[in-house]
């Protein structure tokens, strides 16, 4: 075994579940490695102003994932950001993970914490006019729209707040959902509709984003009659929730029918060893705070695992 | 200021001083906001991996920045950032919103070569 590319624990994923991991294996003296595919901070970075997380009144995304990730870093946590994991092996007590097709790291035990994306629509036309008219962070793009007609696509809370955010530039916003009801929370759904800027196109899907070099139309379908239509448009914002990051472990970890990595209360998976934690498991609430929450009691049961490993075997076995 | 450690480009004059030094240049026009700091932290891990290309980044809402946002590459553009890559002092390509690691080095790749 190569001692320098082994971990008492591997940490999968640079989230706030992850870096919490990080933390607290870090500080308990656990040899740990992070390996994160994307950018450090995970969906935290995607949030402007996070104004709910206990202690702190406002901070940014941004802010607070550079924080945890050099507050994981001084405990001596090494992190590997923008990799690309090809093999996992986690079958055994030592686990071993291969990145780029080339370099193996192995441990004792692994906490996956790959978290979860933006879903997209999977329209024809969508990759081509990202950024062309196409969005997914209101704050991001808004006023590009200034005195604009606009489509918000959900119906969820985080639809249902953009679009009354983003009335602030847009001169109509039209919300289209594909169900007869949204998901939102009620106030969120009163506010939508008092608006006189907004209109709604219930029970329907966009098919197909039409445009040249920017967006200008959309195909839309009704979804009981199956009715098509095209409206001329200027963006479309898209709300539609997240899935998670868990395509490579399928038949790996033991997932739900939503892909979501099932935990006990431990945040323990089917596999002896291998721990999950954050937005890629099963459970209701995905918030930072119960990343957080996550990310922390898969660190304690993880060194506690591997604890117990390190009393049963020999010292050439860890 | 962008808050990141690439080579912060803060006038036209820089803008123009940055291409006239430089053969293969990667320019990201942006916020500090949710689609642009995923691209400045790969720009940033790219520095060391590409040492023929020179990585830098321009704040998107200062007058200045008309460089970028004016150019006629960019006129379809809807989408923070704006990232420009530039090969002897002209554009070669230039993308709108989020790009991923692998969509970022494709391009460096095909017009500035591997590192």
């Amino acid at each position: 075994m190569d001692l320098q590319n082994h971990f008492d624990v591997i940490v999968i994923g640079g989230g706030a579940a992850g870096l919490t991991a990080g933390i607290y294996l870090s500080r308990a003296k656990m040899k740990t490695l992070i390996l994160n595919e994307g950018t450090v901070g995970g969906q935290m970075v995607l949030t402007h102003e996070i104004a709910n997380y206990p202690g702190i009144e406002s901070i940014s995304g941004y802010e607070l994932a550079r924080n945890m990730k050099s507050q994981a870093q001084k405990f001596g946590c090494v992190i590997k950001s923008n990799i690309k994991i090809t093999q996992f092996d986690l079958a055994g007590d030592v686990k071993k993970i291969t990145v780029n097709n080339k370099d193996t790291y192995t441990s004792n035990a692994v906490i996956i914490a790959t978290g979860g994306r933006s879903r997209t629509i999977g329209a024809i036309g969508e990759d081509e006019f990202k950024g062309k008219g196409i969005s997914y962070c209101a704050t991001c793009d808004g006023d590009f729209f200034q005195d604009k007609e606009i489509i918000v696509v959900g119906g969820g809370n985080s639809a249902l707040e953009e679009a009354v955010s983003l009335t602030k530039y847009a001169s109509k916003v039209t919300i289209v959902h594909q169900f007869d009801h949204f998901q939102a929370f009620q106030h969120y759904v009163e506010e939508a509709k008092a608006h006189p800027k907004i209109d709604f196109i219930m029970e329907s899907k966009i098919i197909e984003f039409i445009g040249n070099e920017k967006l200008e139309r959309v195909k839309i379908q009704n979804q009981r009659t199956n009715e098509i239509t095209e409206m001329n448009i200027d963006g479309v914002f898209i709300f539609i929730g997240y899935v998670p990051n868990t395509e490579k472990l399928k038949g790996i970890v033991e997932l739900n029918q939503w892909n979501e990595i099932i935990v006990d209360k431990n945040m323990a998976t089917n596999i002896p060893g291998v721990f999950a934690a954050g937005d890629s498991i099963a459970k209701r609430f995905r918030q930072v705070t119960t990343a957080v929450a996550d990310g922390t009691i898969a660190a304690l049961a993880a060194s506690e695992y591997v604890n117990n490993l390190k009393k049963e075997l020999s010292p050439a076995e860890v | 200021m962008l808050r990141t450690n690439l080579t912060h480009v803060l006038s036209e004059q820089e803008h123009a001083k940055l291409l006239q030094e430089n053969e293969n240049v990667m320019i990201c026009c942006g916020r500090m906001g949710p689609m642009c700091i995923p691209v400045y932290e790969t720009m940033e891990e790219l520095e060391n991996e590409y040492k023929h290309v020179k990585f830098a980044d321009m704040e998107f809402d200062i007058p200045d920045a008309r460089v970028i946002r004016n150019l006629p590459e960019c006129r379809t553009f809807q989408g923070l950032p704006f990232v420009v890559y530039y090969k002897n002092g002209k554009v070669v390509k230039a993308t709108s919103s989020i790009q991923s690691r692998e969509q970022i080095t494709e391009i460096l790749d095909q017009y500035f070569g591997k590192n």
